[in-house]
């Protein structure tokens, strides 16, 4: 079969669905490529580069649209009256691209009409076994990285705080709201360009993803959580949103940058940031809004352009991905690819698609002249009937509290416990013991401290140091040689002896095991 | 004859190294020099008490220690690595008798007057540091038999061995209360010494109904007491400078055998009762086996070849199997061929805490590729190759799939999110929990039964 690669005519597209890469790849599945004169070059792949891995490459766009088996696309194909592009498409054919089968039923019925089948790889169900098809968190991945370069581009102070000669700048401070994939990759780079950054997500759960990037993560005291189907947020309570805002409005006083990538599946972006909260920020502020092409989780926000509202910046750009054509290609072209190998597991370059399949059956919106879309609610995504085990983590969330109130309270009868004791045992103990049993419980202070700092790779030496020292015992044994008694010299003797044992073998095997860890010569 | 003044400052001195000597511990490159203040510590400590008194048999104690002394450093010299955790159960076994030893001398010792309540204090002291001691000697002993495998590893169970347990304790109670009363010595030496075998007894017979892969667990246990040992020598010498390290020694067990006990998911008293996964296998639902895939060594070969990230999750089998080095050449032939391979450390693998970062170390692998538990675990679904050698426990997923598993709640290694896991294994047998894996049934498992060692000196023929 062959499969054709056009040239993207959205405007501001300069992304392409094959590199030469992986036009290397699909060849060697038994494929033949075609790719359209100059379709790789906005993202920096000549056809040179296609021409010497054994690609076609056509000058005429027309022949690339009818000869094709199956078409590789980035966006879903124009359907305007100056261009069409699904004039040119005829029974047999398979489109591949994004395709947003929500928002274009209209092309789905002409792909359908034409005999068509097409393959939307927004549709990607969220299971592990499918994440090497999902384009949408490569796009997103590279939108959250652009989103922090563009805040950058636009903010007009440093990133991280120094302390300089000339004087000390703050490091500033990022908002991100939505720790989707798009909002985990901005907290990564704005945390590694040396900013504080702090997270709002509806969804609890990712709490511990936004902390292990360096990120705080904000916490609002209400009990709702916001998981829907298949990993995506859904639409929340009217008392969760009220609280949700009343935390954006204290935020937006004190931060420097929002990024917003809160998006809800099939639904416009829900508005976050009221223009009262726009007007509220620093002077030189900047929002970046991720949700532009979904009307915006800034209410000012306008899509495609970079605007000035009282002194904030607010860029809604839309085509982030294409900004960085070259990575979102690569990326891109991969997810296709496995989604090729997937097609034709025989590898003799014919592609079937199985309907049984989970994964094919979630994606495929056109099929034998019948739209399929949506998938029918079955056992496909695994994720629904996760839920209920969702639900039980929030009981056992909830249940946590109770117990940890009653640790803190066993933990402050302990404490009471103990010290009674110990004012007991300082009622009838002489003066002598007590300091003694002074130095006794700083001293288990001290080592409680310590140990815990101990590396756990280092165990087996902690184990050995604390056997050779362990032969201090060794000293009691010196004091009793002054003994006249002939037993009790004897049992001294006898303790000197192995305790010596004990110190210099705890040492030296400490010392010999110390010696072998080295680490990796650079 | 030094001035007590001066004596003091050495002790205080002497803490001080000792404290920087466990702090240095951080860190692999903290820790050479860490030791070394440790060393300078005991120096001082040592010469400062003997010219410190007058009337000290010097024969005796240099020719004690010189003995001693060159007993350990041969014994050192000669261990084997693998035979670490053997080792420092011995080393602790030493401590316990000394502290035993030293309480009975002290008792003995005339020249130490007390009073009134200052007496009975001594006398608490005196039995509590002997009974420590003992528990400490006989429990070392013990491990060490389990270690060497001179006795069986699997836990020793007599019936009403609670009941016996709690009889020999009452009685250590009982006698506790006639020797502190009895007053000077040598009246009280009786229930002493009745009470220092009952509590060898108990310390022996609790060991033993502990069974192998809770050594770890033990073996901290055993750090533990026989810091405490040396601090309640501390209190009946009145020597600050003892008590001060016996703390420091036993929080330090302490503290391991609490980790261990995490790793582990199990209470420490639930360890310490002994007798775990022999008293109902009936508790696994899981009757359904799948079919094993068997491999050979020169497709693991293969596999790991085309591997770009490779994860090695060792166990104790790998120490048994003497396997460290040729795994470490395996590991070394794919890092130079630009494979990322690196090493899962599970807490409680192997016998020792630490124990498997001590093996790897040994075989000149560097410390910076082998990663903890909770570093590493997220990385599994990104990696190719999984090779679990001589590990079961640790890397069964029943620990989260299976809420009636016996060691359900483990933390484990996620081994099988990765692409391929390759388990070396000798037999199907279980592993110590008597757990039954379903690992070796899933599908993206494989199997390379054998010997570890000989299993891998083919594979890296076979690269």
């Amino acid at each position: 079969m062959r499969i054709c690669v056009p040239k993207e005519t959205t405007k501001n597209e300069k992304r392409v669905a094959a590199t030469p890469d992986t036009a290397t790849s699909l060849q060697k599945l038994g494929f033949e490529v075609w790719i359209e004169t100059g379709a790789g070059r906005a993202a920096g792949f000549l056809d040179e580069a296609y021409t010497k891995v054994g690609v076609n490459v056509i000058l005429n766009s027309n022949q690339i649209w009818e000869e094709a088996d199956v078409l590789l696309k980035v966006r879903a194909p124009l359907l305007q009256e100056s261009l069409d592009e699904t004039a040119l498409l005829h029974s047999g054919q398979t489109l591949i691209g994004f395709l947003w089968p929500a928002q274009n039923p209209e092309l789905l019925e002409r792909l359908a009409q034409a005999g068509v089948n097409a393959i939307s790889i927004d549709a990607v169900p969220r299971i592990s076994r499918a994440q090497k098809l999902d384009g949408l968190s490569s796009m997103a991945n590279i939108a959250g990285y652009r989103a922090v370069i563009e805040a950058a581009h636009n903010f007009e102070r440093f990133f991280t705080g120094q302390i300089t000669a000339a004087g000390k700048v703050p490091p500033v401070k990022i908002l991100v709201i939505g720790a989707g994939v798009a909002g985990l990759a901005a907290i990564g780079t704005a945390g590694s360009m040396g900013a504080v950054v702090r997270a709002f997500d509806i969804r609890p759960e990712v709490k511990d993803q936004i902390n292990s990037l360096g990120a705080e993560f904000l916490m609002l005291d209400f009990e709702e959580t916001g998981e829907g189907i298949g990993g995506y947020a859904q639409t929340m309570s009217h008392e969760f949103v009220k609280a949700e805002m009343e935390l954006f409005r204290q935020q937006a006083c004190e931060v420097d940058i929002i990024i917003t990538t809160a998006l809800i599946p099939g639904k416009p972006a829900p508005k976050l940031i009221t223009a009262e909260m726009v007007r509220s920020m620093k002077p030189g502020s900047v929002i970046v809004d991720l949700a532009a092409e979904q009307g915006g989780n800034c209410e000012l926000t306008v899509p495609d352009q970079n605007i000035t509202d009282t002194n904030v910046r607010i860029v809604g750009y839309t085509d982030l991905p294409s900004r960085m054509a070259s990575q979102s290609s690569q990326l891109y072209a991969n997810n296709l690819r496995h989604l090729l190998v997937d097609l034709c597991p025989n590898k003799d370059g014919t592609i079937t698609i199985d309907m049984e399949d989970d994964v094919m059956r979630a994606i495929t919106v056109v099929h034998n002249s019948e739209v399929s879309w949506p998938p029918p609610k079955a056992k496909t995504l695994p994720t629904a009937t996760d839920k209920p085990k969702i639900l039980n983590k929030a009981s056992t969330v909830a249940k946590a509290e109770p117990s940890g109130r009653k640790r803190a309270i066993s933990t402050v009868l302990g404490v009471i416990i103990g010290l009674t004791a110990i004012i007991a045992l300082g009622a009838v103990a002489p003066a002598s013991f007590m300091t003694h049993f002074i130095v006794f419980v700083l001293a288990v202070f001290i080592g409680w401290q310590v140990i815990w700092n101990v590396t756990p790779a280092l165990h087996t030496p902690l184990m050995s140091v604390t056997n050779a020292i362990s032969g201090i015992i060794v000293i009691g044994a010196l004091l009793q040689t002054t003994s006249s008694s002939n037993i009790v010299l004897s049992l001294a003797a006898f303790s000197i002896f192995i305790a010596s044992i004990n110190i210099s073998g705890g040492f030296l095997v400490t010392h010999r095991m110390l010696r072998m860890f080295r680490k990796e010569k650079q | 004859m030094i001035p007590v003044g001066i004596i003091s400052a050495s002790y205080i001195g002497a803490s001080v190294l000792f404290i920087l000597s466990l702090s240095g511990l951080n860190n692999q490159e903290s820790a050479r020099r860490g030791n070394v203040f440790g060393m300078c510590g005991m120096a001082i400590a040592v010469i400062v008490t003997i010219f410190g008194n007058q009337d000290q048999n010097y024969l005796i104690i240099i020719g004690m220690m010189t003995a001693g002394g060159t007993i350990g450093a041969v014994v050192s010299r000669r261990v084997e690595v693998t035979a670490m955790p053997q080792l420092v159960a011995l080393l602790h076994c030493l401590v316990g008798l000394a502290a035993v030893a030293i309480g009975l001398a002290t008792y003995l010792d005339s020249t130490i007057q007390h009073h009134g309540a200052e007496q009975t204090i001594h006398n608490i002291e005196i039995y509590l540091g002997v009974l420590i001691g003992a528990v400490t000697f006989t429990g070392s002993i013990g491990a060490f038999a389990k270690l060497q495998a001179l006795i069986s590893s699997s836990p020793l169970l007599i019936p009403g061995r609670h009941a016996l347990n709690i009889v020999l304790a009452l009685i250590c109670i009982a006698l506790a209360f006639q020797f502190v009363i009895s007053g000077e010595a040598p009246t009280g030496l009786t229930p002493l010494l009745v009470m220092t075998c009952l509590a060898m007894i108990f310390g022996l017979h609790m060991v033993l109904a502990i069974g192998g892969a809770d050594m770890p667990v033990v073996i901290s246990m055993l750090n533990s007491y026989s810091g405490w040992a040396a601090t309640a020598t501390g209190f009946m010498l009145s020597n600050d400078l003892l008590i001060v390290i016996g703390a420091l020694v036993g929080s330090s067990g302490a503290i391991l055998s609490y980790v261990m006990c995490q790793a582990m998911n199990r209470s420490f008293i639930a360890v310490i009762l002994g007798g775990f996964g022999t008293s109902s296998n009936t508790t696994s639902t899981s009757t359904e086996h799948g079919e094993v895939t068997a491999l050979t060594a020169e497709e693991t070969g293969i596999l790991l070849q085309n591997a770009k990230t490779v994860i090695v999750v060792p166990g104790y089998g790998m120490a048994v199997a003497h396997a460290q080095h040729s795994v470490s050449s395996v590991i070394k032939v794919l890092r130079n061929n630009g494979v990322n391979a690196q090493f899962a450390i599970h807490p409680v693998a192997g016998r020792m805490p630490g124990h498997m970062n001590v093996l790897l170390a040994e075989a000149k692998v560097p410390y910076d590729i082998v990663l903890e538990m909770d570093e590493i675990n997220k990385y599994f679904p990104a990696t190719d190759v999984v090779l679990v050698i001589g590990a079961n426990d640790i890397v069964n997923p029943s620990a989260q799939e299976e809420p009636n598993s016996p060691i359900a709640g483990m933390p484990v290694l996620e081994v099988w999110k990765a692409g391929t896991v390759v388990v070396l294994k000798r037999s199907m047998a279980t592993g110590y929990a008597g757990v039954d894996n379903p690992l070796f049934y899933k599908d993206n498992t494989r199997m390379l039964f054998g010997d570890a060692k000989t299993s891998i000196d083919d594979v890296l023929k076979n690269m």
